[in-house]
C-alpha cells in the first residue's frame, strides 16, 4: 500500500489511509533507474536471488532425493545415526560456521559471488529436503516399486519411474520449503557478499531500509517485488504442503 | 486405534525382504553400498561445508583473536569463556533470547493451533483461505520485517496513526523506542510471519486424524471442548512436538529479523545472543570471544533439544 502512496501523504500526521492519488514512480525508478542507481541494484540483487534460489533447489533436490531413498528403502548399519546427524546439523547456529566460512570463501576466490553463497546455502537446506522426502518415501508402498522390478528395473530405474511419480506432493512441499529458505537466507548472504555482483534481495532491501529511512514508499516497492516469487511459489504449491507433510513429515 | 498400533502395522509393510524370504548378509552388504553412493553427494555437499568450520571456530575460541588479519593470537585456554559467562551483558541478552524463544513459541502455538482448525474446517472456499494464510510465511524475513518497522514508525506509523484515530492513545508512541516494548513489538512480527508455518505443521497433523475417532466421540455425546481435549489434543502430540522443537532452534539463533528492525537497540533492549555473538565478533573484531559466545549457543540449544527429544521418545514419537 505505502509503495504506491506520494511521498507527501506517507508522512502526513494524521496518517490518511487511503491516498488521494496512486504514484507508481517508485516502481519506475526501480525498474529503469540507470546505472549506480537504487534501481540498478534492486534489479541485479533479484537476479542474484534468482540464481541463488534456483540453483541451491536444483542441487538440493538432486542430491536430496538419491539420499532419502537411501534413507527410506535401504537397510544399512547406522540408517538412523546417520539421518540423526543430517538434522542435528540444523541446530548449529550459523554463526559458529561464519568466520572460518569466510576465510575458505576467501581462498577459493569464492567471496561475494554467487556460485560461494549456492554452495553454503545447500549446506542449510539438504537436511531439510532429505527429512520431508525420507519420510514421505517411505509412506509410499513397497509393493509399487518391487513390480517394477520384478520386470527388470533397477533400483535407480524404480526410483525414477515409479518412486518419484508417485511421491509428487513430498516432492513439491520439498521445492517449496527449500525454495522459501534460499530465498528468505539472510546471515550468509549479509557476511559473504558485498557488491552487486552476488548481493542478494534480503540484503539489499536491509540496505534500502537503512539508508532511504524516510523514503518509506521505496523500501516498500522493493519489499513488495521481493516477496512476489516466493508468493507465487508459495501460492502454487500450498495445497501439497498439507499432504506432502501429512503423509511425511508427521507420522509417528 | 493408537498411535503406537499404527506404527507397528507399516513396520511389517517395510520389511517384506526380512519376513518373507531371509535377506542373505550379502544382500545387505550390497545395500549398504549403494546406500553410501546414494548419500556421498548429500555428505558431502553437507559437512564438506560444515565439518571444517566447526572445528576451527572451537579451536579460535581459545585465542585472543582482534583482527580477521591478526598474526600475534595467543593461546588464552578458557578465558575467552570465562570472560563471557562473566559479563553482566551476556546474562542479559541469554535472558532476552529465552525470553524472545518462549514467548514467540507459545504464541505462535496456540495462534497456529487456532488457524489449522479454521482451515480443516469444511469450507466452500478452503483453497483460497489456505493461499491467504501463506502469504505472511513466503513475505522474506527482511521484508516483513521492514514492514512491521513502518507500521511501528513513532511518526508515520499506520499504529500510531491506528490507535489515535480510534483514540485509544492520545500521542504517538515510539514502538520500538523503549526496550522491552521493542522486543515485544519483534516478538509480535515473529508471530505474525511463523504463525501459519506453525499452522501447516499442525493442519497436516490434524487431517491424518481418522474422522471415526470424531464419529465415536459423538456417539459418547462428548461436548467440544472435550473432544478436543481427549481426541485432537492427544492425536496432535507428534506434531506438536516437532513444531516446539523446529520453533524453539529457531527462535534461539534468531538474527536476521532483530538485525532488520532494531539492530538489537535500542539500549540493547532487543540484542538476542546471536546478535550479540555477531556484534563481538564483527563490530568488535573480537573473534575469540565472538566464538566462545557462538559455541555457548551450540550447547545451549544442543541441551534444549535433549531435553525435547526426551519428552517425544516418551510420547512414543520418533522423526522416522
Amino acid at each position: 500500500m505505502a509503495s504506491v502512496t506520494p511521498q507527501r501523504v506517507l508522512i502526513t500526521t494524521p496518517l490518511r489511509w487511503i491516498p488521494d492519488t496512486f504514484d507508481f514512480s517508485r516502481y519506475g525508478q526501480i525498474f529503469n533507474g540507470g546505472a549506480d542507481s537504487v534501481g540498478a541494484t534492486f534489479r541485479a540483487a533479484m537476479m542474484n536471488s534468482a540464481v541463488v534460489a534456483v540453483g541451491t533447489v536444483s542441487i538440493s533436490m538432486v542430491v536430496g532425493i538419491l539420499g532419502a531413498y537411501a534413507f527410506a528403502r535401504l537397510r544399512f548399519r547406522f540408517r538412523r545415526a546417520t539421518l540423526m546427524i543430517f538434522l542435528a546439523t540444523y541446530m548449529l547456529p550459523q554463526i559458529a560456521l561464519l568466520i572460518p566460512l569466510y576465510l575458505i570463501l576467501n581462498s577459493l576466490g569464492l567471496l561475494d559471488t554467487t556460485t560461494g553463497l549456492i554452495l553454503v546455502d545447500c549446506a542449510l537446506v539438504i537436511p531439510f529436503v532429505l527429512w520431508i522426502l525420507s519420510n514421505y518415501f517411505m509412506t509410499i508402498p513397497d509393493e509399487l516399486e518391487e513390480a517394477a522390478r520384478i520386470d527388470g528395473t533397477t533400483r535407480l530405474g524404480a526410483l525414477f519411474w515409479v518412486v518419484l511419480p508417485a511421491a509428487r506432493p513430498g516432492i513439491f512441499a520439498a521445492i517449496m520449503f527449500s525454495f522459501l529458505l534460499a530465498w528468505d537466507e539472510f546471515m550468509y548472504a549479509l557476511i559473504f557478499t558485498s557488491s552487486d555482483a552476488a548481493k542478494t534481495l534480503p540484503v539489499a532491501i536491509s540496505e534500502f531500509a537503512g539508508r532511504y529511512t524516510t523514503d518509506f514508499g521505496l523500501v516498500a516497492a522493493g519489499g513488495i517485488l521481493a516477496a512476489l516469487p516466493p508468493l507465487i511459489v508459495a501460492i502454487i504449491f500450498q495445497r501439497y504442503v498439507v499432504s506432502g507433510m501429512a503423509a511425511g513429515a508427521v507420522k509417528g | 486405534m493408537s498411535v503406537a498400533s499404527v506404527k507397528t502395522v507399516e513396520k511389517s509393510e517395510m520389511h517384506p525382504a526380512q519376513s518373507g524370504k531371509p535377506a542373505g548378509p550379502r544382500k545387505r552388504e550390497k545395500q549398504g553400498r549403494l546406500a553410501f553412493w546414494l548419500l556421498l553427494p548429500a555428505g558431502l555437499a553437507v559437512f564438506g561445508v560444515i565439518i571444517y568450520p566447526i572445528f576451527r571456530t572451537l579451536i579460535i575460541s581459545f585465542f585472543q583473536v582482534n583482527s580477521a588479519l591478526a598474526t600475534d593470537t595467543p593461546f588464552v585456554g578458557v578465558d575467552n569463556y570465562v570472560h563471557v559467562l562473566g559479563s553482566a551483558s551476556f546474562w542479559e541478552s541469554m535472558g532476552r533470547t529465552l525470553y524472545f524463544t518462549l514467548l514467540s513459541t507459545a504464541l505462535e502455538l496456540a495462534f497456529g493451533l487456532i488457524v489449522a482448525g479454521l482451515l480443516n474446517a469444511k469450507l466452500r472456499a478452503r483453497w483460497l483461505f489456505r493461499a491467504v494464510v501463506v502469504i505472511p510465511w513466503a513475505i522474506p524475513t527482511i521484508v516483513n520485517a521492514a514492514m512491521w518497522k513502518g507500521i511501528f514508525s513513532a511518526q508515520y506509523g499506520a499504529l500510531n496513526a491506528l490507535l489515535t484515530q480510534l483514540g485509544i492513545i492520545k500521542e504517538y508512541q515510539a514502538w520500538l523506542g523503549d526496550p522491552t516494548t521493542a522486543l515485544n513489538m519483534v516478538v509480535l512480527a515473529d508471530v505474525w510471519k511463523t504463525t501459519p508455518l506453525v499452522a501447516f505443521f499442525l493442519l497436516a497433523g490434524l487431517t491424518s486424524i481418522p474422522a471415526e475417532l470424531y464419529e465415536a466421540a459423538k456417539l459418547d455425546r462428548a461436548r467440544w471442548p472435550r473432544i478436543f481435549r481427549s481426541v485432537v489434543l492427544p492425536m496432535l502430540v507428534p506434531s506438536i512436538s516437532i513444531v516446539l522443537v523446529l520453533r524453539t532452534v529457531e527462535a534461539f539463533k534468531v538474527f536476521d529479523i532483530i538485525y532488520a528492525m532494531t539492530r538489537g537497540g535500542p539500549v540493547n533492549g532487543t540484542q538476542t545472543v546471536a546478535y550479540y555473538a555477531y556484534t563481538t565478533a564483527f563490530s568488535d573484531q573480537n573473534f575469540g570471544v565472538g566464538s566462545a559466545l557462538s559455541y555457548i549457543i551450540v550447547v545451549v540449544i544442543l541441551a534444549l533439544s535433549a531435553i525435547y527429544l526426551r519428552l517425544l521418545r516418551r510420547s512414543e514419537m520418533s522423526l522416522l
